[in-house]
């Protein structure tokens, strides 16, 4: 678009080259401007220049055999390329030979078409603009009153105002038929009894004793093997699930619960009084299951002796009870009560005194 | 049967439903469709229908194209995905995972990335869309929120629009557990976490979910049908309602010369925006691909299976979820209190569940909160230019600063391992910027409207500096000004300021409708909050008397430029006819009225 020069008159400020003037004079200016209404089309060198158009229609006829070859060789790739070769990509690295193959010969294909079509309609389609006229959306008052006077008359010839019980029954009946079905999902999704809902979140494998009678000993996660004192040397840490957790019902359930982490500590750092008592001279164990939101909490920091949840980063002090130091969980990880049974292994004596895991509403 | 009837011969003129000739079997198939369905009233309507050009009206046709990528990818996908958390071994060929023991619905995910030809490419497509589904809604919605494109008569269509934003990301998250590998499964079970911090039902609302405890075996197929039936026909449902009302409402288009309140300018769907927005479904769906091509994401052969007992460190939901995530992180684990032997997990509840609904709620009453206060009850189809609204542009900058930090939030730990600094520290900062930050943005986004405002007066008044001095005769220097022509100029001028309402008269002296009192007195409050700082659009009588203020000056740039050109023969390309400001010691962008 050109710039208008603006005329150096004296009286009218401004003035354009067609004469047309917006402020005609001091005293009589306008409270707004006015809509000098669309500019003059510029033409594009495709509308005159037949052979910029005729380059033009060369490109976009260029982008669309470019898909028709992105098709073919999408077809010839999948083919002909074994699923086992790697290419490696400059930037990208290695990567299957196949995969990259599918990607870039489909992006080809379907990039050929967008690209040609929209060349296409920027180069060659009419780019002069049209204008359409809006409505307003709100209906003519005879609109709205024919509509509103059909229900009044069919509310009247269903006698909906005569028979206030047909319609204070009708009401109440389509208010409550939604309950049956809703009863069926909600009361059959899932068990609902408070003893089996509440008593499933307070309750972990660690508090029955094994078929036999015995204690449950400390496994190795994932060797299931069980662990002798004098295998924790100061400063290790194990990955602990309850012994005879594969007999368990539900297997996965009772890990999400019975994980735990068996730390041997030096007994002089330990500030906790129950805590000492709790473990034996130093080893102690404590729930793995974030009290946040039911994470593991696998990072175990030995300088700091801090469990670290790599979730939320909340921080629990192993040396004091595993009291929250730091981040966004509520309460402290509970702890498990251990000792050594006659061949040396460690064994929980009871299960934990708190329910492990996230809080709940229930949970105190 | 009889040969002749009388009426026959009434009827011996009428015209055969015979195709009309031109238009060959095309033109007959037409016919023949036409004639069963009159399709040809409605297809000429749609061909004719008029969209604005701007490429901010493409953000949303991004999403739309996302949403068919995903539904097309999403059916491949169901033919290989087996949703069954029934545990299996797996003997596949990808060896690292040959013999580990893992659920039906993971060693399927594998064999779609590693065994079917091309499946690989299908689920990353179907990733990377989902992906720029959720950014595509999410700028989208930025667009409509600045430019006002929300006001009467579109207020429902951005209810339906933050539905589907809510929607998405829920679609995402269901979609993105499916696989129950070791990511998304702690995904999941942090969700069942976030389900018991809910008041009174937390624990029944979690046993319904996972049909007993965590993890069962309900959830993953629960998920599918949730992910691939429910939730999609809820979408496609309420994208084909915003589509409607698009085509009701007419698109909305930015101010400029020729544009009004009352018409559409741009280009007809026939032929040009079938050209456009169909190619560009195709650029979208072929970007899509050749990332997914390219670049891998969710890598679930090298998380492995889900393990309740196992973790890795960055663990992170898609970014969608980030902001929710970002929030877990910084509220305090002093909000889980005990109190009448219960347990209150605020610490969880607030940004787990409580913030998304609150969040959308704010957004959702935006509109009608602007219409109260301005009191406006027009329909409005010009968008307005962010910087003259400074007041909600600066509420909707607050609100995306809010949403960022809390969504940087979520990468705590990532940025204490990358930056070196302490994950305490960081965390602190992003606790003090959730509720600095909003006010910052706000004050400095109100603050650069208003500048950008007085910049836009500036230049309709005194025209584009051209960077061309001129030295008078005595010395003295000018700076020449080229002046707007009326087109350029348009824009600038023609936008509404908004003047703050000040109180009803006769309102307190009855002193009985106290509670319409208060509403009033609210009202203008608010209306004092977003309208105080306003600058008003340049008028013609103000221009003029620029215009007559530069006069002095004008002439005697042009005496010198007369001079120039008798001297030299210089043209100066003809441009220096404008308003000019003279270059003082004070200031070389000052006013002229400092001179």
């Amino acid at each position: 678009m050109t710039i208008d020069q603006p005329r150096n008159d004296k009286d009218g400020a401004v003035s354009s080259h067609d004469g047309h003037s917006e402020v005609a004079t001091r005293d009589g200016a306008p409270a707004q401007f006015e809509n000098p209404g669309l500019p003059p089309h510029v033409h594009r060198a495709g509308d005159h220049d037949e052979k910029a158009a005729k380059r033009s229609e060369r490109q976009v006829a260029a982008l669309f055999t470019m898909s028709m070859l992105g098709t073919v060789l999408f077809i010839v790739s999948y083919f002909a390329i074994s699923a086992d070769d790697v290419v490696t990509l400059p930037l990208i690295g290695p990567m299957k030979a196949l995969h990259a193959a599918l990607g870039t010969t489909l992006a080809m294909s379907l990039l050929g078409i967008g690209l040609g079509a929209v060349h296409w309609a920027k180069t060659l389609m009419s780019d002069e603009e049209v204008v359409e006229e809006r409505h307003t959306l709100r209906s003519p008052d005879e609109a709205r009153d024919g509509a509103l006077k059909i229900l009044e008359e069919g509310a009247e010839s269903a006698q909906l105002k005569r028979r206030p019980l047909v319609k204070y029954t009708l009401g109440a009946s389509m208010g409550l038929f939604a309950l049956p079905l809703g009863l069926q999902l909600v009361g059959s999704l899932g068990p609902l009894r408070r003893s089996k809902v509440v008593g499933d979140l307070q309750t972990t494998l660690w508090d029955s004793k094994l078929p036999n009678g015995k204690p449950r000993r400390l496994m190795r996660d994932p060797d299931n093997t069980p662990i002798r004192l004098s295998d924790v040397t100061l400063g290790s840490v194990f990955h602990v699930l309850p012994e005879g957790i594969d007999e368990a019902a539900h297997p996965q359930n009772e890990k999400v619960k019975a994980s735990v982490i068996l730390v041997s500590l030096e007994e002089s750092v330990i500030k906790s009084a129950r805590e000492k008592a709790w473990g034996i001279g130093g080893v102690v164990a404590y729930s793995k299951i974030c009290t946040h939101v039911g994470c593991p909490v696998g990072l175990y920091e030995q300088q700091t002796h801090h469990l670290l949840c790599p979730c939320h980063q909340s921080t629990f002090d192993m040396t004091d009870d595993c009291k929250v130091v730091f981040g966004p969980a509520g309460h402290p990880l509970p702890q498990l009560k251990i000792s050594v049974d006659t061949e040396g292994y460690i064994v929980a004596d009871q299960g934990f005194k708190e329910p492990v895991g996230p809080s709940f509403w229930e949970r105190s | 049967m009889t040969t002749s009837r009388p009426a026959d011969d009434l009827r011996k003129d009428d015209k055969r439903d015979e195709p009309k000739g031109n238009g060959g079997p095309a033109g007959a198939i037409a016919n023949w469709v036409d004639e069963r369905t009159g399709a040809a009233k409605g297809a000429r309507f749609l061909m004719k229908k008029v969209f604005p050009d701007h490429w901010s009206f493409m953000l949303g046709e991004i999403a739309m194209y996302s949403l068919i990528i995903l539904l097309l990818t999403g059916t491949f996908l169901t033919f290989w995905f087996v949703p069954s958390m029934g545990e299996t071994v797996y003997n596949g060929s990808y060896v690292p995972l040959k013999g580990v023991q893992m659920s039906e619905a993971f060693k399927s995910t594998v064999n779609i990335s590693m065994d079917v030809r091309g499946g690989l490419l299908i689920r990353q497509i179907h990733h990377w869309a989902a992906l720029l589904f959720l950014v595509s809604i999410m700028l989208h919605m930025a667009r409509v929120f600045f430019t006002g494109a929300f006001r009467k008569p579109r207020e429902i269509n951005w209810i339906i629009g933050l539905l589907l934003f809510m929607l998405a990301m829920v679609e995402g998250f269901a979609g993105y557990s499916l696989p129950d590998d070791l990511l998304s499964g702690t995904g999941i079970r942090a969700a069942e976490g976030f389900m018991l911090s809910i008041p009174v039902i937390g624990s029944y609302v979690a046993s319904l979910v996972f049909g007993g405890g965590f993890p069962g075996e309900a959830i993953i197929p629960r998920l599918f049908t949730v992910h691939v039936l429910l939730l999609p026909a809820i979408i496609v449902g309420l994208f084909t309602a915003h589509i409607i009302l698009v085509m009701v409402h007419k698109h909305t288009q930015y101010p400029g010369p020729g544009r009004t309140n009352k018409n559409v300018v741009g280009f007809p769907l026939m032929p040009v925006y079938t050209a456009k927005a169909g190619g560009f479904f195709f650029i979208v769906f072929g970007v899509t691909a050749l990332i997914s091509g390219l670049v891998t994401i969710n890598p679930i052969w090298m998380y492995g299976p889900y393990e309740p007992t196992m973790v890795t460190a960055g663990s992170q939901p898609d970014w969608y979820m980030g902001f929710a995530d970002g929030a877990l992180r910084l509220l305090p684990g002093r909000l889980e209190f005990t109190l009448l032997e219960h347990t209150f997990v605020f610490n969880v509840f607030i940004g787990a569940i409580l913030l998304i609904p609150l969040m959308w709620t704010a957004m959702g009453i935006y509109p009608f909160l602007e219409k109260w206060v301005t009191g406006d009850n027009e329909e409005h189809h010009l968008l307005d230019r962010p910087r003259n609204a400074p007041t909600r542009t600066g509420i909707g900058m607050a609100f995306f600063v809010f949403y960022f930090v809390l969504f940087f939030a979520a990468g705590n730990d990532l940025m204490a391992i990358k930056l070196h600094l302490s994950i305490n520290d960081i965390t602190w900062a992003f606790r003090i910027l959730t509720f600095l930050g909003p006010v910052m943005a706000f004050w400095i986004t109100k603050r650069l409207c208003l500048s950008l405002q007085r910049r836009d007066r500036d230049l309709v008044l005194h025209g584009r500096e051209t960077g061309r001095i001129i030295r008078t005769a005595e010395g003295r220097f000018f700076e020449a000004h080229e002046p707007l022509n009326r087109y350029q100029r348009w824009p600038l001028v023609s936008f509404a300021s908004h003047a703050p309402v000040s109180l009803p008269a006769g309102i307190d002296r009855n002193g009985v409708r106290r509670r319409k009192a208060a509403a009033d007195k609210m009202r203008v409050r608010l209306s004092h909050f977003f309208f105080n700082d306003r600058i008003e659009p340049v008028t013609p009588a103000e221009l003029e008397a620029a215009h007559h203020h530069d006069e002095p000056v004008r002439e005697e740039i042009d005496h010198t430029v007369e001079e120039a050109r008798r001297l030299e023969g210089d043209d100066f390309g003809g441009k220096l006819h404008g308003g000019a400001e003279e270059l003082s010691s004070s200031s070389a962008y000052g006013h002229p009225d400092q001179r």
